[in-house]
């Protein structure tokens, strides 16, 4: 038993660290600290050097310009990009759709949309959710009728993240009402320019309207970019449910994060003369971060390991997602600790791009709050925790 | 053994309860959060005619009574309704310490005027570094004659930017955390080299960052004698813990109902989700946590209203602002969770009130700081 990495591994880490050394914008790197919101062109502009590189895409098979790294490598590289605070390309494209379209798209589709998602020169977004199709997705409702060589659709999608900025919106529509739920539903591609879409923002506690409502009305969508056959799309969903999702544990930013902790800590007087790095209780809690971070690493480990033999990901990924965002949560609380009165002025405005005001608070403690509370959905969004355990108790314990 | 309220507390709480469900339902107080002063002068001189500006004044103040029930009882019903109006700040907090250190002459001016809703106060005691200790002060208190010069820089001052007046604490002698040494002034919010950066707080009140530079005061805006304010500016902090505590066991109680009520609407997988046992039992523990966190300030509201001494009453606020801090935790993140998305948004009064509970967690210090002071008590 060894959890050490292969000398060619080793260098490939190397390889990476000089990559983000390097290529990692100092100005981001900076925003990021800050925790200051990054803006539409700066993080297209980050994906676009991934791309340059040929890293844009490390869950893709090479034949479509991704990486054809193994599952160590893919380990290696999002453990030191979240080390640096260096963002992950959004999801929805590269990790979401992309791999939905290759499976199952034809090859038409597959030449249409997958260089654009490569390149970044088409922001994607996900039309999952609806008000009330959450946790019990597969009853949704919104509704694709077939009309000549297009489908008609009506209804609304929620949860959708950064639809503002979106071009394209993958959805699951109901094509069929007379079957069980699961079988009467479609994957869609559409356009977002198309006439009849229109988009609510949705405010979250932490003043920020990160998410939407996208309403459809009457939305002609070209038969054309229905992916796969009719009817089938709560198969391909799952498929890209259960679909490898490296780093789904958050460990690297969870480090960075404990180590950030550690640093605020010390530089946070304890009210008495001393700091709260030696206050026992918060110690004692950044202890206890510490080492459920090392359990979470090689429970990550030792799944990754089972990977790299062939095995599927099972339904282990369930553990860390539970546990990397309950974890991440538990570090929001500390951060609220630390923050203390420095936390309660709600100024969401300074860590949006171009505030040019007198910043509240010392470092970045009037930002605790708000992280504490906007993260409250970590635990809620892709799969529930509750979910989670469901399906651990399902299909591991078999109860 | 008799834990039911008197009659006088019953109406108290009855006229609350009232003005919360008609007056102050959830849009009207985000327009209030989000006008220009931050609260309704309309709402406070309702609460002056209707005497629940008296409430935290004995009799012989001309106040209802004084009594930490009385103050337990309110809060809670404020708690309810998220009331952004500035009672803690300005009738607890300002008004008791006038009570309980100003001379007859400095009564006389200030404690009817703040029973009529015609004088708003503020008390700045924190200050960045001092956490959550009131005895670490470094804001100066200079004699220069029959004048005191005040020089610093005060944190998180609820209710600053609507006080006329604001209690400045001030080290006239003594090490940064000192309990000797430290006065209490009563300063001018127009006063020259009083500067207030005002802001609404993460649960929609106003408060404000107060710098003091060479503010000049008359010797005669100081209250009690020089130097010897700690003692009952911590009883004072500690009357204010419990009535956030109260505020909190409130709030609490609202976001249980809120979620019970949710789970029995909410459909998901062809059911109720409040059907789903693994549900059930986390709203039992919520439960639990806000009776639990009930009791201990019921404890504490009784035991600040007897004859105990100071270590006596002091642990036992810290007990409970321990307590529910711990439950604000649970019951809080709980509401948020078992809502779902929705929990998240602003939209939502649970969001509002999930806030407000992370806030009144935080004030005064949060649940580890409290168990340690118990523990070194």
């Amino acid at each position: 038993m060894n959890a050490d990495f292969t000398a060619e591994e080793l260098a490939f880490q190397a390889e990476v660290r000089e990559f983000l050394a390097n290529e990692f914008p100092a100005e981001l790197k900076q925003k990021v600290d800050k925790r200051i919101r990054l803006s539409k062109d700066e993080i297209v502009g980050w994906q676009k050097i991934l791309y340059k590189k040929g890293w844009m895409a490390p869950n893709w098979p090479k034949e479509y310009g991704g990486t054809g790294w193994t599952p160590t490598q893919k380990y290696i590289f999002s453990t030191e990009m979240g080390l640096v605070g260096a963002p992950e390309p959004t999801p929805f494209g590269v990790t979401m759709v992309a791999p939905v379209i290759m499976a199952y798209g034809t090859e038409e589709q597959k030449q249409r949309f997958l260089p654009d998602i490569l390149e970044s020169n088409v922001w994607w977004c996900q039309g999952y959710s609806e008000p009330n199709a959450g946790s019990d997705l597969a009853s949704l409702k919104t509704m694709a009728v077939r009309d000549g060589d297009d489908y008609i659709v009506n209804g609304n999608k929620t949860w959708n993240t950064y639809g503002q900025y979106a071009d394209w919106i993958f959805c699951l529509v109901r094509t069929d009402n007379s079957v069980k739920k699961q079988e009467g539903i479609s994957f869609l591609l559409i356009d977002m320019k198309s006439p009849g879409i229109t988009l609510k923002p949705i405010v979250l506690l932490d003043g920020h309207a990160e998410v939407n409502e996208v309403f459809f009305d009457d939305v002609r969508v070209p038969a054309a970019n229905l992916i796969g056959e009719e009817n089938k799309g709560w198969t391909y969903a799952k498929v890209l449910l259960t679909h490898e999702r490296t780093n789904i544990a958050g460990v690297p930013r969870g480090k960075r994060r404990l180590a950030s902790l550690k640093r605020i800590a010390a530089e946070t007087d304890d009210g008495f003369g001393g700091t709260m790095a030696d206050n026992a209780d918060f110690k004692a809690q950044l202890a206890e971060v510490e080492i459920e971070l090392q359990a979470l690493e090689y429970a990550e480990l030792r799944t990754l390991a089972a990977l790299s033999v062939g095995k599927a990901p099972g339904p282990e990924s369930s553990i860390l997602k539970i546990v990397g965002t309950e974890l991440a949560q538990k570090m929001d609380e500390m951060t609220v600790e630390l923050a203390g009165y420095n936390c309660l002025p709600f100024v969401p405005e300074q860590f949006e791009e171009g505030f040019e005001g007198e910043q509240m608070g010392p470092g970045s403690s009037a930002a605790a709050a708000l992280s504490y509370f906007n993260n409250r959905k970590l635990s809620i969004f892709g799969g529930s925790n509750e979910v989670q355990r469901n399906i651990i108790s399902k299909a591991v314990l078999g109860l | 053994m008799d834990f039911s309220y008197s009659e006088e507390q019953q109406m108290l709480q009855e006229s609350v309860q009232k003005f919360v469900m008609q007056k102050y339902d959830f849009y009207t107080r985000d327009d209030i959060i989000k006008s220009e002063a931050g609260y309704s002068a309309e709402n406070w001189t309702m609460f002056a005619e209707l005497g629940w500006l008296t409430v935290p004044f004995t009799e012989e103040d001309g106040g209802f009574g004084g009594k930490a029930v009385d103050l337990m009882v309110m809060m809670e019903e404020f708690g309810k309704g998220m009331l952004v109006e500035p009672y803690l700040s300005c009738a607890i907090m300002g008004g008791t310490l006038i009570a309980d250190l100003g001379s007859e002459e400095q009564k006389g001016a200030l404690i009817p005027q703040i029973m009529e809703g015609a004088m708003i106060t503020a008390v700045a005691y924190a200050e960045q570094g001092s956490r959550f200790n009131p005895n670490n002060v470094k804001t100066s208190a200079v004699a220069a004659g029959d004048e005191v010069v005040l020089n610093g820089a005060k944190t998180a001052v609820l209710g600053a930017p609507n006080a006329q007046t604001i209690i400045v604490s001030a080290r006239e002698s003594g090490a940064a955390t000192d309990a000797d040494g430290i006065s209490l002034f009563l300063v001018d919010a127009n006063a020259a080299g009083v500067s207030i950066k005002p802001y609404t707080t993460i649960d929609g009140r106003k408060a404000g960052e107060v710098t003091l530079a060479d503010v000049r005061v008359p010797a005669t805006a100081r209250l009690g004698a020089a130097g010897g304010a700690a003692a009952t500016l911590a009883a004072v902090i500690d009357r204010a813990t419990l009535a956030v505590a109260a505020e909190a066991v409130g709030a609490m109680d609202s976001l249980l109902t809120k979620t019970v009520e949710y789970s029995k609407t909410r459909k998901q997988f062809g059911t109720a989700i409040g059907t789903f046992q693994a549900l059930q039992h986390r709203m039992a523990d919520m439960f639990i946590q806000c009776q639990l966190a009930r009791s201990i300030v019921v404890r504490a509201a009784m035991i600040l209203d007897s004859d105990e001494d100071a270590v006596s009453k002091a642990r036992a606020v810290s007990s409970a602002k321990s307590k529910v801090g711990k439950a604000i935790r649970l019951v809080g993140q709980e509401a948020v969770q078992i809502h779902g998305g929705i929990g998240v948004t602003d939209e939502l009064d649970v969001g509002h009130l999930f806030k407000r509970v992370t806030a009144l967690d935080l004030m005064f210090g949060n649940a580890e700081y409290h168990l340690q002071r118990f523990a070194s008590l």
